[in-house]
């Protein structure tokens, strides 16, 4: 082997994994336009997730059900605490709260009629109740946010439950965010703003400050609405031993519970990427502070944030929670990332898969748009019999893991039936780790 | 009309906030309505739909009149936080002072404040008129988006931060002023509303040529870097 000396061997290109692709052209976006990114969709890193639990299902020693024969309920209600008229869904997977403005009325008219066609509920969003999303919506949770845009008391009564919004996964801590692109005369109207303006929604709510306040706004809302509605209130997952355990000495009937994966219109990536914590890491604590006040089970916990299918609703459920909600996967079942817009991605310089350009209100898809072509692409029949086949899908594959694990009711699934693949799941939710009667922690560090 | 005429009473000593509320809100309720003893108690007199007359006759606490639909609310003691939020439409007179966050967000209506009022008066309003015959605390008018807010006395700091499109009318001093907001020449449209506003208020004392009128500079309606600093 003899070796050229004039031309030595080169190292080959190497990339940095700390300086990453993403890195790179993010310090480079900033330093050419001197504001940070903003960007619709969650978190996009990897983090503890669902995946990283299995169940063991039934063998010898637990006794499974017949798949196609033997019943496994699926049922919830919702509200029992103080409510006069809880609310009852067919199945434990629910729509979360999108804004009309942030999505367009055809896909909230989509949402309605997919999970009324299901038996279970939609939420309405920041900016107010569209008499098409409460015609199509037999269940309908009315949110009650900080902006107050288009909330009146009208809507209130029409709703099916109330739910006060604290925080979002997304973005504990942080308002919303609609940008001038999306704010067409009808969502300048419903809001009371100027059109064409970016939209900065408060963070905190303007007449109560604390969780003591916050007990006197839900007795209050509660005398608006005689005490029929279900209130819900729902908080980003930061603090959700201490922030569950505070809404339900506010009088909560239901605690929503928002993970970090969970989805936005409009944030800062910042934001996105480095406040709040995944939802895996939430669960625990929060059905912990509900068995530790003897309430689990009476004051019902919904939890969301990257529910993706059956077998994520099962491993919540399992966990402790009563029912999840879904609003990604729902713009992704209603055609979101579709490989078929690949063309038309490209020209927003993205591919189908990676588009988060929601706050731009240019997706072709018709979904996170107010462009009134753009949005007449989405049928809101076949959109809602997409969203219906999907959560039917969603209904079927947890009912398949329960019966495998010998449970009637999805309800009756529970630690135990569960194992953590890895050490961070076990820390987090202490499921021992598979092979194991161990999590970190248990016999004390 | 003998209904509007019969005197018809709650007494809170012997009847609760629930009776009160179920009764003020039944489709049958009609005419005027005193509230005795009300004693601070919340939420009095929440989601009236009915041109009824009612008279809380003493302090209330948070929340009084909230939600307000066509009915006329009198106070006649102070009231808690965020007296009158959300109203739609009516009219609510405190005859005392009121706390933070009076007529938080309200879409419509009148709200009177013939003492002082706290902090954040106003904040978020959508279209309510709001007359205070004294002062206003700090960040009064905090994101108003629309609607009237008239300041007989003064105004703390940081008057009208992040405003949108509602008018500000003060006739004292103003501590400060937030972000986004400046002292606009008052049009003839201005002064035309702010008499109107000054008359339905019963404020006789006070010509409107003495107010000054503040609003949104429009500067932070969209993003720009060059105002990161005050966002």
């Amino acid at each position: 082997m003899s070796q050229n000396k004039n031309s030595p061997p080169r190292t080959a290109p190497r990339f940095s994994a700390t300086f990453d692709v993403n890195t790179i052209s993010e310090i480079q976006r900033a330093a050419a336009t001197g504001i940070y990114d903003i960007r619709g969709a969650g978190t996009k890193r990897k983090l503890p997730h669902f995946d990283d639990l299995l169940f063991l299902g039934a063998s010898v020693s637990r006794y499974p059900l017949e798949g196609y024969r033997e019943r496994c309920d699926t049922d919830v209600v919702l509200g029992t605490r103080f409510a006069k008229k809880p609310i009852r869904l067919k199945t434990p997977v629910t729509i979360a709260g999108m804004s009309f403005g942030a999505l367009s009325a055809q896909a909230k008219e989509a949402l309605g009629r997919g999970a009324s066609a299901v038996g279970t509920s939609t939420t309405t969003g920041d900016g107010g109740m569209t008499p098409e999303e409460r015609g199509h919506s037999s269940t309908l949770v009315y949110q009650y946010l900080p902006s107050r845009y288009g909330m009146n008391p009208d809507d209130l009564r029409r709703a099916d439950a109330i739910e006060v919004v604290v925080g979002q996964g997304a973005k504990p801590g942080g308002g919303g965010m609609l940008l001038g692109q999306k704010i067409s005369p009808r969502v300048a109207k419903m809001r009371n703003l100027p059109e064409g303006i970016d939209q900065r929604s408060a963070c905190r709510h303007p007449d109560w400050t604390g969780p003591d306040d916050l007990e006197i706004k839900i007795e209050e809302l509660r005398e608006i609405t005689n005490w029929e509605k279900p209130i819900y209130v729902k908080v980003g997952a930061s603090r959700p031993y201490y922030d569950v355990s505070l809404a339900v000495k506010a009088g909560a009937d239901v605690i929503v519970l928002d993970g970090m994966q969970g989805g936005t219109a409009a944030t800062q990536e910042v934001f996105i990427e480095h406040v709040g914590l995944p939802i895996l890491s939430a669960i625990r604590s929060a059905v912990q502070a509900l068995q530790d006040l003897g309430l689990h089970r009476q004051v019902q916990l919904i939890v969301s944030g990257g529910i993706r299918s059956g077998a994520d609703m099962a491993k919540a459920l399992a966990l402790g929670a009563d029912a999840v909600a879904i609003g990604t996967a729902a713009l992704i079942a209603l055609g979101d990332q579709s490989p078929d817009l690949a063309a038309e991605y490209a020209k927003l310089g993205t591919v189908p898969g990676a588009y988060d350009d929601w706050q731009e209100g240019r997706d072709p898809a018709g979904i996170t748009t107010q462009d009134p072509e753009l949005a007449a692409r989405l049928d809101p029949i076949l959109g809602g019999r997409r969203i219906a086949n999907y959560l039917s899908v969603m209904t079927m594959e947890a009912q398949a893991i329960a019966r495998a694990c010998g449970k009637s009711h999805l309800h009756n699934l529970e630690p135990e039936d569960l194992v953590s693949l890895t050490m961070e799941a076990a820390a987090m939710t202490k499921i021992p780790l598979a092979g194991t009667d161990w999590y970190p922690g248990k016999g004390g560090f | 009309m003998s209904a509007t005429l019969e005197k018809q009473v709650i007494d809170l000593h012997t009847s609760t906030v629930r009776v009160l509320n179920s009764t003020l809100q039944s489709e049958d309720a009609t005419g005027a309505w005193t509230i005795l003893h009300p004693e601070g108690r919340h939420s009095l007199a929440v989601g009236l739909t009915a041109p009824l007359d009612v008279t809380i006759d003493g302090q209330a606490g948070y929340y009084a009149a909230g939600m307000n639909q066509r009915a006329n609310v009198v106070i006649k003691g102070n009231a808690g936080p965020g007296v009158a939020e959300n109203m739609m439409s009516g009219s609510v007179h405190v005859e005392g002072n009121a706390s933070m966050a009076a007529g938080a967000t309200a879409q419509g209506g009148l709200l009177v404040i013939d003492g002082d009022a706290g902090a954040r008066c106003g904040i978020s309003m959508k279209g309510v008129s709001i007359v205070v015959r004294g002062s206003v605390g700090h960040m009064s008018g905090f994101m108003a988006q629309s609607g009237n807010l008239v300041v007989c006395g003064d105004a703390g700091e940081a008057l009208g931060d992040s405003l949108y499109e509602a008018r500000l009318f003060v006739r004292g001093t103003v501590k400060s002023l937030g972000a986004d907001c400046e002292e606009k020449k008052m049009t003839d449209e201005d002064l035309a509303i702010l008499k109107d506003l000054l008359k339905e208020a019963g404020i006789t004392d006070y010509p409107a040529e003495s107010f000054r009128r503040y609003g949104s500079a429009r500067r932070l309606y969209n993003f720009n870097v060059d105002n990161a600093s005050a966002y």
